[in-house]
């Protein structure tokens, strides 16, 4: 019996897609193994804790249509719960706390997501924002966050109770690892049958109500999945630099976490890790140079000429070209 | 470029290797002595220390000459967007890439308590010039790090002394609704009650306010003496300004800030500033010394210096000093060098480094001059009385820092 | 002396006054947004930075052109929004297609550049602005000292709210506006011209953002970072009300500045949070806003 006469010209194609992206994956998980003996390590982590961010967001934004302009709340959530419970709990492994803090921030998307889903547009946008304002004012209030000082000293540990984190360079691997199974959630996620129910409801979401399906259910995973993720990338985040502070819960992040997104490619699978990775570097290189106090400024400038001529974002824009020249 | 570098690495290790042999140990890491300038340059605290201090850093480098012991010294700055983990993530950066030897500046207490984490673990040296936070010496300490210009102890005790000694019996404090509003009032409550008064009322607001017409019509009501504002920056600033629009000194009560710098002053005029009692490390026209040397940073960045400022300055000049001196830029032994030099500049009057990182010196009693009063832009200040150096930061015997208890 | 919930008479009006005050302030600002929304459907993130683009044009005019403050207030808004129909005319028209997600994102972009220009030029301490002679001082209102200037605010800004609502709700002008917001293709068929109609609603929107930074400057200090804190909150006031809804926007500026006003008195930490908190109990129970028409 020989399998590949029976093969469609169709399922060829789709097998030769498959075998592209895994060699693509294949290639970038070479290049992530032995980038950080070519640039700074901490860097390269705190690219990859924001880069998992922006992908958790943009599986909300890209797969299921939602802008959440509060999505600082989670990634606060997860760090400061992480952070608590390694600096209180001595004994504690940093992928327990790591876990902890990521249940909370699914717990808190469950809350937001109820509230939140049944609103559209603008409204969600909004909603999402105000709840998040009401985490940041829990935030600066309770005591056990440091309010504006922010809480310090959160131990590295020994992963397992074992691999000693304190050197970047297993720390590094650490959080390579972590983002690799956050982004295989959300590649699994999105090419799963319920990623393409999701996409049928981006398009046309009284179209989905009116084939049978539960819309605010699947909204409501995708949110709380979203949620969940951003979490792991704020407990990671904080196991890196040790603290976490204020500036996570701030607006001003979730309005960041929307230009990593859309510099990359909104709906794309790498164009967050793209973005992430450019606007990480932006900020790290432009603070030291001549240029630093305009950091904003220029964010500002990118933002504008984004949205004016490139929508789809790096990643988006490439793909294009590639589908252009190559068909 | 590389042949250059080694030449010169060369040289000089041929030059200390002379020095060794003559009974002097000298040594500078990678033959270079990096400072980096850590600050809030684009924030709320911009013009507190921002591109002002990194300016005041160069000019300290500079009249210096440029090298210390031939060695040159190489300074680089960046932008903490008073964010903890930029500012870490950049020092951490310092000590893993660039090796430096000197992390000055630092505003935002929340930038500091992370940097000085790091400085421990990295065994470096800081200098902390901008934050208010006395924690910093006192739980946060370490053999790393040394704060320089101030902190909420003085502000808080010189000025609520000053003003219950003057009849300011009872109280109102507004207070900003997080850990440094809360600090500061309690140092306060403890000094006002001591002294025999009284706070009658607390209020916390949120962080940033915009409107303060409503807080200052409480106070009003309250029919308190002396409303103390402990807050910082813009509530300050709009604190201040609410309250002279509604007329609280003309109603008898006056105002006492607790943490008001030259560039807040200079920013809401004297008009509605007029008579508010404060306490500063420094400031810029208090002597013939001051003066001088304010009169040269003028020249450069055509404002005044605030106290953060000179302090960058002065605290840049002291390192430095000392690395010559000592012929070494290693932090341990720098840092107990500094601490065996008197501290006495057009900063500094009669400073010196405590074993928990506190540089402590005289502070002043300062009262701001009425529109009438002043005979220039700058012309803000009147000091009014000197807080001699022993008694103006939080005493030892009360310090929560391991490396005294030891 | 009457008390009311634990505060005297007295204290309980003045902190409604000073309440109204405020609220007046977020009307004016938030039926800017509500103008531009009806009719763009841009969320517009610049309106912060436009407003302290107002207060910072009257200071500058002040030291260096010597315009005071009543030439201010009368041309401030008409350069300022002159620079915003400069923006919609060479920005927002090229995606006024897409998206409204877009024009919440360039408007934010543009928020960034503002604040982070003139933050390098001027700082970020701010600079007061002398209240005009003929507002100092203040009314003795039987139970509180009010400041001449802030009723001043209080009056303008009202005027200029109910003057806008009667243009939109009364006027030909006004009708076309809210045809336009309804069906621009259908309004352009019968031959009025949208694409101006667009540009100078949006100038509008702008310049009132521009005179409340005017009104603000004697308040404030005048510093590039003024506008970005009240933002979010206007931008809660104008969901509240109901997105495009002009009485929407204006009764909901003045109830929330007196609900913020009561916070202040009753639960201070809480002054800023409250807004948000009424912003979800509305959104729950009535989606589309206190005001605005069900999607």
């Amino acid at each position: 019996m020989s399998a590949t006469q029976t093969l469609t010209p169709a399922m060829q194609r789709q097998r030769n897609a498959r075998l592209r992206r895994n060699t693509l994956y294949l290639v970038l998980i070479a290049i992530a193994l032995v980038a950080p003996f070519v640039a700074y390590p901490v860097f390269l982590m705190k690219v990859l804790c924001f880069a998992l961010f922006a992908c958790a967001f943009n599986l909300l934004l890209g797969y299921a249509g939602l802008l959440s302009f509060g999505h600082a709340a989670f990634l606060a959530t997860g760090g400061y719960f992480t952070g608590i419970m390694l600096a209180s709990y001595p004994g504690l492994t940093p992928e327990l706390g790591i876990l902890i803090g990521t249940l909370a921030a699914v717990v808190l998307g469950t809350f937001f997501g109820v509230l939140a889903i049944r609103r559209q547009g603008i409204y969600f946008a909004m909603v999402t924002l105000a709840l998040a304002q009401l985490m940041f004012f829990f935030f600066i209030q309770a005591p056990f966050t440091g309010g504006e000082d922010g809480l310090h000293g959160v131990p590295r540990g020994e992963l397992f109770g074992l691999i000693s984190l304190s050197d970047n360079l297993s720390m590094y691997y650490f959080v390579l690892a972590v983002f690799v199974i956050g982004f295989a959630i959300i590649q699994r996620t999105v090419h799963s049958p319920y990623g393409q129910v999701l996409k049928a409801i981006r398009e046309n979401e009284p179209r989905a109500v009116s084939l049978g399906y539960n819309v605010d259910a699947y909204k409501l995973v995708a949110f709380v999945l979203s949620a969940g993720l951003a979490g792991l990338a704020g407990s990671t985040k904080t196991v890196v630099f040790q603290l976490a502070s204020l500036t996570d819960a701030h607006w001003h992040m979730s309005g960041e976490v929307i230009l990593m997104t859309l510099l990359g490619g909104v709906g794309t699978l790498f164009g967050p890790l793209v973005g992430a990775g450019l606007v990480v570097s932006l900020q790290t290189q432009l603070a030291q140079s001549p240029l630093g106090n305009w950091v904003s400024v220029i964010l500002g400038l990118i933002f504008v000429i984004c949205v004016l001529s490139f929508r789809s974002g790096i990643v988006g824009e490439v793909q294009k070209m590639v589908r252009k020249n190559f068909k | 470029m590389t042949f250059n570098k080694k030449t010169l690495a060369s040289s000089i290790a041929l030059a200390a290797a002379t020095l060794m042999a003559s009974g002097v140990q000298a040594q500078m890491s990678d033959d270079e002595v990096r400072i980096g300038y850590l600050a809030d340059m684009s924030g709320t605290y911009r013009d507190l220390a921002g591109p002002g201090g990194l300016e005041a850093l160069m000019m300290a480098v500079e009249d210096f000459g440029g090298e210390v012991n031939g060695v040159p010294i190489d300074v680089f700055s960046a932008d903490d967007r008073n964010s903890a983990d930029v500012g870490a993530n950049t020092v951490r950066g310092w000590f893993d890439e660039e090796n430096v030897d000197l992390v000055a500046g630092m505003v935002a207490s929340s930038v500091s308590i992370a940097v000085t984490k790091l400085l421990e673990e990295n065994d470096g040296l800081g200098i902390i010039s901008g934050s208010a936070a006395s924690s910093i010496t006192n739980e946060h300490c370490t053999p790393n790090h040394i704060h320089w210009v101030y902190d909420t102890y003085p502000l808080a005790n010189g000025t609520a002394k000053a003003v219950v000694e003057q009849g300011g019996k009872t109280w109102f404090m507004l207070t900003a609704d997080y850990a440094f509003g809360h600090a500061l009032e309690g140092d306060v409550t403890k000094v006002v009650e001591e002294n025999g008064g009284e706070i009658v009322d607390t209020i916390r607001h949120p962080f940033p306010t915009n409107d303060f017409s409503s807080y200052i019509l409480q106070a009003q009501g309250s029919g308190a003496d002396i409303i103390g504002l402990a807050n910082a920056g813009s509530d300050t600033v709009n604190a201040i300004t609410t309250a002279s629009q509604f007329g609280v000194v003309q109603g008898g009560q006056q105002l006492a800030g607790l943490l008001i710098f030259l560039n807040d002053v200079h920013a809401m005029g004297l008009e509605d500033t007029q008579g508010l009692l404060l306490t500063t490390g420094w400031y810029w026209d208090m002597d013939d010394q001051a003066r001088e040397w304010s009169e040269r940073y003028y020249e450069r960045t055509e404002r005044m210096p605030t106290m953060v400022q000179a302090g960058i300055y002065s605290s840049t000049m002291h390192y430095l000093e000392t690395v010559a001196e000592a012929g070494t830029d290693d932090p341990e032994t720098i840092r107990a060098a500094m601490a065996e030099r008197p501290v006495e500049d057009f900063f500094a009057r009669n400073g010196y480094i405590r074993e928990d990182g506190r540089m402590v010196h005289d502070m002043y009693l300062a009262q701001v001059k009425s529109p009438e009063e002043s005979t220039g832009e700058w012309d803000l200040y009147d000091i009014q009385a000197t807080i001699p150096a022993e008694e103006a930061y939080r005493p030892l015997s009360e310090s929560q820092c391991d490396l005294v208890n030891n | 002396m009457t008390m009311i919930f634990g505060v005297p008479l007295a204290v309980f009006m003045g902190q409604l006054m000073l309440g109204l005050i405020n609220g007046a302030f977020y009307a004016l600002l938030s039926l800017g947004l509500a103008v531009i929304f009806g009719l763009l459907k841009i969320v517009n993130f610049a309106h912060g930075a436009q407003y302290m683009l107002g207060a910072f044009a009257a200071l500058l005019g002040l030291q260096y052109l010597g315009l005071n403050y009543w030439v201010a207030l009368l041309v401030v808004p008409l350069v300022v929004g002159g620079l915003g129909m400069l923006i919609e005319r060479t920005l927002l028209r090229r995606i006024a297609h897409l998206d409204h997600l877009y024009g919440l994102l360039l408007t934010f972009g543009l928020a960034l550049i503002f604040e982070g220009t003139l933050i390098n030029f001027f700082g970020v301490s701010g600079s007061s602005y002398p209240t005009p002679t003929a507002l100092e001082g203040g009314l003795n209102l039987g139970f509180m000292f009010l400041p001449t200037y802030r009723a001043w605010v209080l009056v303008a800004a009202l005027v200029v709210c109910l003057g806008t609502w009667f243009i939109i709700e009364r006027t030909r002008l006004g009708a076309y506006l809210r045809a336009g917001t309804e069906n621009s293709a259908l309004m352009q068929a019968f031959g009025v011209n949208v694409p101006l109609l667009i540009t100078l609603t949006y100038g509008f929107g702008v310049a009132l953002a521009a005179f409340a930074g005017v009104l603000a400057a004697p308040l404030y200090p005048v510093s590039p970072t003024m506008g970005s804190s009240l933002l979010i909150v206007v931008f809660a006031v104008v969901v509240i009300g109901g997105m495009g809804s002009i009485l929407g926007a204006i009764l909901t500026g003045l109830s929330m500045g007196l609900i913020e006003g009561l916070t202040k008195v009753y639960y201070p930490e809480a002054a800023n949070t409250v807004i948000f908190l009424v912003m979800i109990l509305v959104l729950l129970l009535r989606p589309s806003g206190l005001f605005g028409k069900e999607a």
